[in-house]
């Protein structure tokens, strides 16, 4: 059996004195995709943001392909990470935020080339063709001159996900990447998403409160809820047979409101 | 009227000092202003508490005693300039501790989450500062920018107090020599209002162009 490409080991994180992660603990596997669902307030976002390096937690340990994430080990000792070894952790991470973050003053060329050009050092050249590449695959080829404010939100999305792959990240993160959207701009998102899962074999986190895609994206479900996992499973379990109560509330609310599971 | 066309000529020579003065003073002041504005928001202290003194400073005293420390007092530690690169000194500094202020406020207007795109896409703190933020931030600078220049423009006149031959200079040398006070003055009058235009007509076809395609900017 592989090793866990994802080790979160009772990490705790609080807002002031609001404790929005309690002594949280996961594994994720090589090419697993995994949907984290939960009640609003619940830190799906904010598990994702740590992992991200985009906050810092209070205690506990994790670990990403084997190495330490917000530690490094010197001497056999452990210390705080500093910013060269966050850096190169980063390498094997990306994210998608639920905003797009498209960088307004680039063109969609821009936007997917940049990192890439200046992390890695890639030639012009080389950065330009493998942007094509994505944006053929998310379905924007023509739009690589346009600037982001003369796109629609999935298209900005979709622009997102292309710059984020444009580092080839072992793991991506997405973190409602539809909520912002009109509905009829969602579908068009999840299918890019359906054929990455399908084409690729990225680790995938994704926080969703689209539980029907949750059902497909997902090899298993992480209900979370005030900041501890309380049921995990295949979809289908956590779904169909939820076995804790919080679950059923949850899942009977989100399906009082409309969504489809 | 021929004589009259001689004074003119006078006061155009203050002119081209005056514009001199402000093209150079504006460059320095720039360059201070992003020096100083960065260092504000610099990851470490001892260089934070550099730029405040000088902003601090510089805003604190008066471009007066400014202008009298690099010209008279600046030759006692060998350090002799002419009139013009003194009042370039002056002008370059005082205006830069302002616009420093500019450029702060600017790059921390820039939405945490376009910090965050940098993190995610492990851009170095200097490369998302210079290819992400600067880019977005300059754009909110530029219309104080704009003031700012008109006010080193306008405190270009204080040179005259070292006797260098500005406009302000001209048109008491023209006033002193005719008797007329009408004549000069009218025409720095007009000379002023017109290189300020010049600086607002720049500074917004300039802004014009950089803002075209983004988002929620006027265009
Ligand atoms: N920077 C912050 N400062 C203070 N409180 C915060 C901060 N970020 C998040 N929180 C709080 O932490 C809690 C967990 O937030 P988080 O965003 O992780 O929830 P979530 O599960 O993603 O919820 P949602 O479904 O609404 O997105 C919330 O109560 C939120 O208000
Ligand atoms: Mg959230």
């Amino acid at each position: 059996m592989p090793a866990p490409i994802i080790k979160v080991d009772a990490i705790s994180k609080s807002f002031g004195t609001f404790k929005v992660l309690d002594g949280l603990s996961m594994q994720v596997m090589p090419g697993e995709k995994l949907a984290l669902i939960g009640p609003s307030g619940s830190g799906k976002t904010t598990i994702l943001r740590i992992l991200m390096t985009l906050e810092k937690i209070d205690g506990g340990h994790i670990q990403i392909d084997g190495e330490q994430l917000y530690h490094m080990e010197r001497n056999g000792r452990l210390l705080p990470a500093d910013e060269r070894h966050l850096a190169k952790m980063r390498q094997k991470i990306g994210m998608v935020f639920q905003l797009f973050n498209l960088f307004p003053h680039k063109c969609v060329m821009d936007n997917v080339t940049l990192a890439p050009m200046l992390t890695k050092g890639v030639a012009r050249a080389a950065a330009e063709k493998r942007a094509m590449q994505l944006l053929d695959m998310v379905g924007l080829a023509d739009k690589a001159k346009a600037m982001p404010a003369q796109l629609s939100g999935g298209q900005k999305q979709r622009v997102a996900i292309a710059r984020a792959l444009a580092l080839s990240p072992k793991i991506m993160l997405f973190d409602e990447v539809t909520s912002a959207l009109d509905p009829e701009l969602v579908e068009e998102v999840l299918n890019v998403m359906r054929k990455l899962a399908a084409e690729t074999d990225m680790t995938m986190l994704l926080v969703t409160h689209e539980m029907g895609f949750a059902h497909d994206f997902a090899d298993r479900v992480l209900f979370f809820d005030r900041g501890r996992i309380v049921e995990e499973g295949k979809p289908d379990e956590i779904f169909r047979h939820p076995k804790q109560e919080r679950t059923q509330g949850f899942l009977k609310k989100i399906i009082a409101a409309g969504h489809r599971v | 009227m021929t004589q009259w066309s001689g004074y003119l000529g006078l006061i155009l020579q203050g002119a081209l000092v005056t514009i001199e003065l402000t093209l150079m003073g504006s460059v320095l002041a720039l360059i201070m202003a992003f020096l100083a504005g960065i260092g504000r928001v610099s990851r470490f202290s001892i260089v934070r508490a550099l730029a405040t003194i000088y902003i601090e400073f510089f805003r604190g005293t008066s471009i007066f005693v400014q202008l009298f420390w690099a010209y008279f007092v600046l030759p006692f530690v060998g350090l002799s300039l002419t009139p013009l690169l003194a009042g370039v000194l002056a002008l370059g500094l005082n205006v830069g501790a302002y616009a420093a202020e500019v450029v702060r406020g600017a790059i921390l207007s820039i939405g945490r989450e376009q910090y965050e795109a940098c993190t995610a896409l492990n851009l170095g703190r200097w490369q998302g500062m210079r290819h992400v933020i600067l880019p977005q931030a300059l754009l909110v600078m530029l219309p104080t920018f704009g003031n700012n220049a008109i006010e080193l423009l306008k405190a270009t006149s204080v040179v005259s107090l070292i006797s260098l031959a500005d406009l302000t200079f001209q048109a008491q040398v023209v006033r002193s020599q005719t008797g007329s006070t009408l004549m000069p003055f009218v025409s720095v009058l007009v000379i002023y209002f017109v290189l300020a235009l010049i600086i607002s007509w720049g500074v917004r076809s300039l802004e014009r162009r950089m803002a075209r395609g983004l988002d929620g900017v006027r265009v």
